[in-house]
């Protein structure tokens, strides 16, 4: 288990690297250079600029202190920003987003699972078609068009009562974080419903299971203890790339409900060209995905035993 | 053991009648696509999704020549119009100066200041409202120093609800106001209020008025909708431009460019996905046929594509191979899609090969002395087949859904060239007032990617060789 958590660590730093490099050859492939969207100026403020933004050494040197700063954990300063470094941009605003996701994931897997299991106790039946029909369209509806629906209904909800009750946009309290996490969960919660539906019904033909209820076990331990058991373990796999589904899909949802994360902070960055932000925030991204897929593969081996044997 | 000895005659050797009819399959044999066709057409969801697939093809292919409207022209008579029938429109001249009415007889300024005034008495329109102008005429009141000329969409609840602000009047006699605002063929309600010059008085008079829909001679010939710009013909119904989906906030017909951005949107979503299946499919055959380091280091390199934050670096790519002025984006967005989706067919390709490669009649195939391109163009590639084309009709609406997503976040294609994403996002900032201009994109998008996910199922259930027909 120990040796399987330092190579996929190990791995992980690697595919960090590659990304970073990534990063790196993608912005100096943008036309242009970053000074050039900042008014006309003289040669020799240009130069200065260029001096302290380390823009007038070759391309190969600019990697390598690139690479260095980042090993150091340093992103530098941002463009448009004057004297705000990037590491302080993602400190203030990566907890919003990783709030907002957290809570997406835990809404897409409480409700995936749940109705999920539902459907396949009541297969071909009323609950199951109503809910799989809702899958269906769970997975058909671009996010966006859900973020602007749930906004619209918070309207309606608040004009119904008159007052403001749950807030629409904007951040800070709970009430905020609702209605954007369960539209950030949603497409989510609808692959997942699916997944545990097909695998809760593969189980339920599991030589085991027969064996239990020939042991008189009674129905809801089978289920809890046997079933459910059994059938999470598939959806727990998917978990992983789907945080990183999650997180970067935040853009929509924070821009149509003006939540100050990280997502809306890339897109503005990257609308302004302010180099050292888009590097430093999608190699942070890079890295936070690359540390969660491996950190949900470690869990999976704690969960399932027979991972661990292997 | 005891010796038997047979004895063989002659007849022994003769050839023994077969039994043909044994031999003969009740059925005639059927090909594995064949099979699977047969199966798909049983699945009622998976073919109703083919004609809605065939349906879209036709609408983006054809609808441009039936419905000739040019997608970017304004109406700007019919903005943010709700979908309906042609609407009618009388003609009408040039539009004349209007001088107002001031009144002689009345002081500008009252001589002292009064702290309560009666409210407006005798507010009119001066001639018919049109959608040309609306005229207001009311009688001057003592003690005012000016009036405020309010419009509202509904009917005010309060002094405090009088609506758009429209503008002033200055001096108690100057009794008359021309809107000329943007003005629509639908009730609005006038208010007028007295003022001391600047400050309210807390009265007003109201006014409900539907102003009739015009347009004039010169404009409607214009737009081509009579012959000829002949005076004569003034005080005739004409019908407006017909727009059945309504139009969109700068006055564009929505269906033109639901049909404009479906060659968008779908060109993104079908071209994308079969470029890079086919580059999966050659990458993840190479690595599964050849496996060894070949394979590890193929593999390896496409973990770490599999590993870039896939947003973040459609715009970043997209970004990277830049936009000129005047270009739409639709081919960074295509290249950036190609780039980074790859890795998903090659890895999905490589697993069945695989597999593939380790059936008996690969072997049995070798043992007959089958060349590897053979074996690969024969055996290989329509086993795999099945896969591929579930693949690619899985591929085709995440594509659309990442085409919308970038468009919506404005990152995709460049305004003025429409795509179903960037028409969402343009319909989500008048979503309240407005809905259909968010509701006919969006459920477009759906439908198609809906049509493409149910059709992908189907197939994935026809092409499984495990539930081959068994009857």
């Amino acid at each position: 288990m120990l040796l399987y958590t330092v190579k996929r660590l190990l791995a992980g730093v690697i595919t960090v690297w590659f990304i970073a490099t990534a990063t790196f050859i993608a912005m100096h492939m943008v036309p242009g250079d970053p000074l050039m969207n900042d008014k006309a100026v003289s040669a020799e403020i240009r130069k200065n600029l260029e001096q302290k933004y380390g823009l007038d050494k070759p391309v190969t040197e600019q990697y390598f202190i690139f690479l260095g700063n980042m090993l150091k954990g340093d992103f530098g300063i941002s463009f448009t920003q004057q004297n705000r470094r990037v590491n302080d941009i993602i400190r203030d605003h990566f907890p919003v987003s990783a709030t907002l996701g957290l809570l997406a994931i835990f809404f897409a897997a409480t409700g995936g699972i749940l109705w999920g299991a539902l459907t396949a106790i009541y297969r071909n039946r009323a609950p199951d078609i109503i809910i799989m029909f809702l899958v269906i369209l769970g997975i058909s509806v671009p996010s966006f068009v859900f973020a602007a629906l749930g906004q619209l209904l918070l309207v309606n909800i608040n004009s119904m009562l008159g007052q403001s009750v749950i807030p629409v946009a904007g951040w800070g309290t709970i009430w905020h974080m609702l209605m954007p996490s369960l539209v950030l969960g949603l497409g989510t919660m609808a692959l997942l419903t699916r997944l545990m539906r097909s695998s809760m019904l593969e189980v339920v033909n599991e030589d085991y299971i027969r064996t239990a209820r020939a042991k008189g076990l009674s129905p809801t331990r089978i289920f809890f203890r046997h079933q459910l058991r059994n059938a999470i373990l598939p959806v727990l796999t998917i978990l992983g790339p789907q945080i990183a589904a999650i997180t970067t899909g935040g853009f929509v949802v924070e821009l149509v409900f003006a939540i100050p994360g990280l997502g809306r902070y890339f897109v503005q960055a990257v609308q302004q060209l302010d180099y050292t932000v888009i590097m430093g925030t999608t190699v942070f991204y890079g890295a936070f995905l690359v540390l969660m897929v491996i950190l949900v593969d470690i869990l999976y081996g704690f969960v399932d035993p027979r991972v661990r044997l292997n | 053991m005891t010796d038997t000895t047979i004895t063989l005659s002659a007849a022994d050797f003769e050839k023994v009648d077969s039994d043909v009819s044994v031999q003969l399959l009740s059925r005639p044999s059927l090909s594995y696509w064949q099979d699977a066709w047969i199966r798909l057409k049983k699945n009622t969801r998976a073919i109703l999704s083919l004609y809605i697939v065939i349906f879209l093809a036709i609408f983006t292919l054809l609808g441009p020549s039936i419905w000739r409207v040019d997608p970017s022209l304004q109406d700007l008579n019919q903005i943010s119009q709700a979908p309906s029938f042609a609407k009618g429109a009388t003609l009408v001249g040039q539009y004349k100066r209007w001088n107002g009415i001031i009144v002689d007889n009345f002081p500008a300024e009252p001589d002292e200041y009064y702290e309560t005034v009666q409210p407006v008495t005798g507010l009119k329109t001066y001639e018919k409202a049109t959608t040309q102008q609306v005229r207001l005429i009311w009688d001057p009141v003592t003690g005012a120093g000016g009036y405020n000329i309010y419009r509202n969409q509904r009917v005010p609840e309060d002094f405090n609800d009088l609506g758009l602000p429209l503008g002033s009047t200055y001096g108690a006699n100057e009794v008359s106001y021309e809107d000329r605002l943007s003005l629509e063929s639908r009730p609005y309600f006038y208010s007028i209020v007295p003022t001391d010059g600047f400050d309210e008085y807390e009265v007003y008079t109201m006014l409900s008025i539907t102003p009739r829909m015009t347009i004039t001679v010169t404009e409607a010939s214009d737009r081509g909708l009579i012959p000829s710009d002949d005076l004569t013909q003034i005080g005739h119904k004409i019908n407006l431009e017909f727009h059945p989906f309504g139009t969109d906030y700068l006055g564009r017909d929505m269906l033109a460019r639901l049909m404009e951005g479906a060659r968008v949107s779908l060109f993104i979503g079908i071209v994308a996905p079969f470029i890079y299946v086919v580059i999966g499919v050659i990458y993840g055959g190479t690595a599964g046929y050849f496996g060894g380091y070949i394979d590890a280091f193929l593999m390896r390199f496409a973990d770490f594509v599999v590993a870039l934050p896939f947003l973040l670096f459609m715009i970043l790519f997209k970004i990277a191979f830049g936009i000129g002025p005047g270009e739409s984006g639709i081919f960074p967005m295509l290249l950036a899609l190609i780039l980074l989706a790859w890795p998903g067919t090659a890895r999905l390709v490589r697993g069945q090969v695989l597999r593939i490669r380790e059936q008996g009649y690969i072997e049995a195939a070798q043992l007959l002395g089958a060349k590897p391109t053979y074996l690969l163009l024969r055996h290989i590639i329509p086993n795999t087949m099945g896969v591929i084309l579930v693949t690619l009709t899985f591929a085709v609406p995440s594509a659309i859904f990442t085409e919308a997503f970038l468009s919506f976040i404005g990152m995709g294609v460049a305004p003025p060239t429409p795509s179903w994403g960037s028409m969402c996002n343009d319909g989500v900032k008048t979503m309240l007032s407005h809905p259909h201009e968010l509701i006919f994109p969006a459920v477009f998008i759906s439908v198609t990617v809906l049509a493409f996910n149910l059709l992908g199922d189907g197939l994935t259930e026809a092409l499984d060789s495990r539930m081959r027909s068994k009857e």
